[in-house]
């Protein structure tokens, strides 16, 4: 009976040694979900889904607090790959949030633009360049197309043009299935 | 001597039609009306243009620089002037444009004054940006440039390089015809190739359906004495013009996935580059023109050295096209793709034009389902399972597709030839191809953007906190002087103000600090004013001061 009794306790500290050495050697900083949701959504931190950015609305999702519904630069497949990843069902985009645009860049019409440095302070990717009472203009590559610039500005000299296809970005097509010849 | 060949897996035999374009020797072609030269040539970014509207060319000036070292640059192929540099529609499928150089030929073709090399003198580097500059890439169709293949591997030397002259595509012989009349030039190209590579052996595998360039090649090879280097026939089979094919069946030598041939000593050139490298160095000549076949359904089909920016329909007329011609591919049957227009020029990646009709191609039959035969498994010549990646390309799961290394793919067209459903499996397989990489595109971009927001933030948060110490650090400095002059006066009353003296004694520090800044203040933009200027500032000043009654005695300077 003692025997029986010493053992199980000492297999209980054992154990529970192992895990508690576990929990401080491999413990994982912050929730590796939020990081993966991060990763899915576009990264464009323009708040359309109602949150300051990318990362506070995947903080959402994980904390179960926001659908994965309201992203509109990420679009329908967004919106797949959430709910393959979290296990949800499929829903379509919230219209309250917005509607799902193709991918454009903000272009700022320079004769118009007073150099109030507004556009500036609101881009959450810092893709403007410019100064008080400067010109200011926009560094397409690095603009996510969020349109955070457009309100700020007070002359409204700033206009979203959709990204035009190039021969490097052209994307061969699905193929036609065809079911039956053509007469 | 014999040599032992090695055979590839799959491949395929189609019905090569090249003999009619070969009995005709190569012909030059008139110069046309303009030349339309895209600047964006070859993988890397696009050069950037170096010449105006208005400006006079001569006949290989560059008018499209290099841009980094993993570009080309582009040459005027004639001599004339420059009348646009606008977006044109280039010679792809999508029909897009790409900013493109147009020219209106003078009718001389007088070559510019060029840039020599000692090629004996010249250092590996230096011949490297010399070719690099002289618009040099591979012709064989996938147009990289020459340069970034003319280096030696980690060991500073190759064991063996190989020359491609299989030309297994159907209808094209421009390889052909260029070994029958050229050869003593390619294999000078060959010998300054071997030189930069220090390569052991040199192999020219030429398809056995070619036994004219073949016997041109060795009696060339005699004729210099060169050792090491060998002319060998190789069995006919599509595609045997593959890089790791040919590298496959003349070395043996399998390239796995993922790694390099040069990884294994080997590197693989078209003739047709080998002889452009001739001209390059021997001749200063940069890449303007190149051999073009044109076939199928045409009165003469043949083989024209054609100026790099001339319009497709100006060479085919020569040709004489028969008038149910409805679409001209760029390159062959297998691989070819179907050009946006008539008129859209001959590029470096042009080694073909197939002049096409319902007759001589007729529309595909319907597409039926895979019944998972095998037949384009059997037939890949890169080992892949091509039915698997049909699967999953056609339900997008492209993770999958990967999975089954779709990036080895050359895009040979061999499965979709033997599937009995007709399946136009190549076609799936770009679409996954450029999907993919849209997303990598997409994932680099949000990575980007990622990184900047949180730069941003971090930066906001630290200028906030710059602010308040500053803040904190100058409220400081101001007490401390504060308390130390009001110390001075009052030590004997008191020992240290109390908090609301402090404060007090602060403020009239500012405002006393306020006083003498507005007593001191100048007016501004004064000091550049011409002296006419000053002297009416100085009068009017006289004035309001007269005009002022005097409350303050006058500064001591106006005294004196």
């Amino acid at each position: 009976m003692l025997t029986a009794l010493l053992v199980m306790t000492g297999i209980a500290l054992l154990l529970g040694a192992g895990l508690g050495f576990a929990s401080i050697k491999f413990k994982v900083e912050g929730d590796p979900l939020v990081d993966k949701i991060d990763a899915i959504l576009p990264q464009t931190q323009c708040g359309q889904c109602g949150f300051p950015g990318c990362r506070p609305y995947a903080n959402a999702i994980a904390g179960g607090e926001a659908e994965i519904n309201q992203c509109p630069p990420g679009g329908e497949e967004g919106i797949r790959k959430l709910a393959d990843l979290l296990g949800r069902e499929f829903k379509p985009l919230s219209e309250e949030h917005g509607v799902e645009k193709p991918k454009s860049v903000a272009v700022i019409d320079e004769v118009t633009c007073i150099g109030c440095t507004l556009c500036i302070q609101a881009c959450p990717v810092d893709a403007i360049v410019g100064a008080a009472k400067q010109m200011h203009t926009i560094i397409a590559a690095d603009c996510t197309g969020c349109e955070l610039c457009l309100a700020p500005c007070p002359v409204d000299c700033i206009a979203m043009e959709p990204i035009a296809e190039t021969v490097d970005t052209w994307k061969w097509r699905y193929p036609v299935f065809q079911i039956k010849q053509a007469a | 001597m014999l040599r032992k060949l090695f055979k590839f897996h799959g491949g395929v035999k189609p019905q090569t039609n090249k003999e009619q374009s070969t009995t005709a020797p190569i012909a030059p072609v008139p110069l046309p009306d303009r030349l339309v030269i895209p600047l964006h040539q070859s993988v890397g970014g696009p050069p950037r243009p170096q010449v105006q509207p208005g400006d006079r060319v001569f006949k290989g000036q560059r008018i499209g620089a290099a841009d980094g070292n993993l570009s080309s640059a582009v040459h005027a192929s004639t001599s004339g002037i420059v009348r646009d540099v606008v977006p044109a529609v280039m010679p792809h499928t999508s029909g897009l444009t790409t900013l493109s150089v147009v020219i209106e030929p003078d009718g001389e073709d007088r070559w510019g004054e060029l840039d020599r090399i000692n090629v004996r003198a010249a250092t590996p580097d230096e011949l490297r940006d010399y070719l690099r500059d002289a618009g040099v890439v591979g012709l064989g169709g996938a147009v990289f440039p020459s340069h970034l293949k003319l280096k030696p591997g980690k060991e500073g030397s190759l064991d063996t390089l190989v020359i491609n002259g299989a030309e297994c595509e159907p209808f094209i012989t421009c390889d052909d015809m260029l070994m029958r009349e050229r050869a003593t030039d390619m294999l000078k190209g060959i010998s300054a190739m071997r030189h930069m590579l220090q390569a052991r052996d040199v192999l020219i595998g030429i398809e056995d359906n070619k036994p004219e360039a073949l016997a041109a090649v060795q009696a060339a090879i005699t004729a210099s004495g060169e050792k090491g280097i060998e002319a060998i026939a190789i069995p006919t089979r599509y595609p045997a013009g593959g890089a790791k094919q040919l590298i496959r069946v003349l070395t043996g030598i399998e390239v796995p996935h993922g790694r390099r041939s040069t990884d294994f000593g080997v590197q693989c050139f078209n003739v047709g580059t080998a002889y452009s490298i001739h001209e390059a160095l021997e001749h200063g000549r940069p890449l303007v023109s190149r051999l073009v076949t044109v076939a199928g359904n045409v009165n003469a089909p043949r083989n024209y050295e054609v100026l790099i920016g001339t319009p497709m329909d100006h060479v085919v007329r020569l040709a004489g096209a028969h008038p149910d011609t409805d679409r001209y591919i760029m390159g062959g049957p297998m691989m070819g793709v179907r050009m946006p227009a008539f008129d859209v020029p001959v590029v470096k990646a042009t080694n073909c034009i197939l002049v096409g009709s319902p007759a001589l191609f007729p529309p595909p039959p319907p597409e039926m389902p895979c019944i998972r035969c095998g037949e384009c498994a059997k037939a890949c010549p890169a080992d892949l399972a091509p039915f698997e990646m049909y699967w999953f390309s056609r339900a997008r799961n492209f993770g999958k597709t990967q999975e089954y290394h779709l990036f080895d793919c050359i895009e040979c067209g061999c499965c979709s030839f033997v599937c009995p459903s007709h399946i136009p499996l190549v076609d799936y397989f770009r679409f996954s191809k450029s999907e993919i990489w849209a997303r990598e595109r997409e994932k680099e971009a949000a990575d980007t953007a990622r990184e900047r927001f949180e730069f941003k933030n971090l930066r906001q948060e630290r200028e906030k906190q710059e602010k308040a110490e500053k803040l904190a650090a100058k409220a400081a400095a101001t007490r401390e002087k504060v308390a130390g002059e009001t110390a001075t006066p009052a030590a004997a009353t008191a020992a240290k103000p109390s908090g609301d003296d402090a404060k007090r004694a602060l403020i009239e520090a500012a405002m006393e600090k306020a006083r003498q800044q507005k007593a001191q203040a100048a007016p501004k933009n004064v000091d550049v004013t011409s002296p006419d200027v000053q002297a009416e500032m100085a009068a009017i000043d006289a004035r309001r001061r007269a005009a002022e009654p005097p409350t303050e005695p006058p500064p001591p300077a106006g005294q004196a």
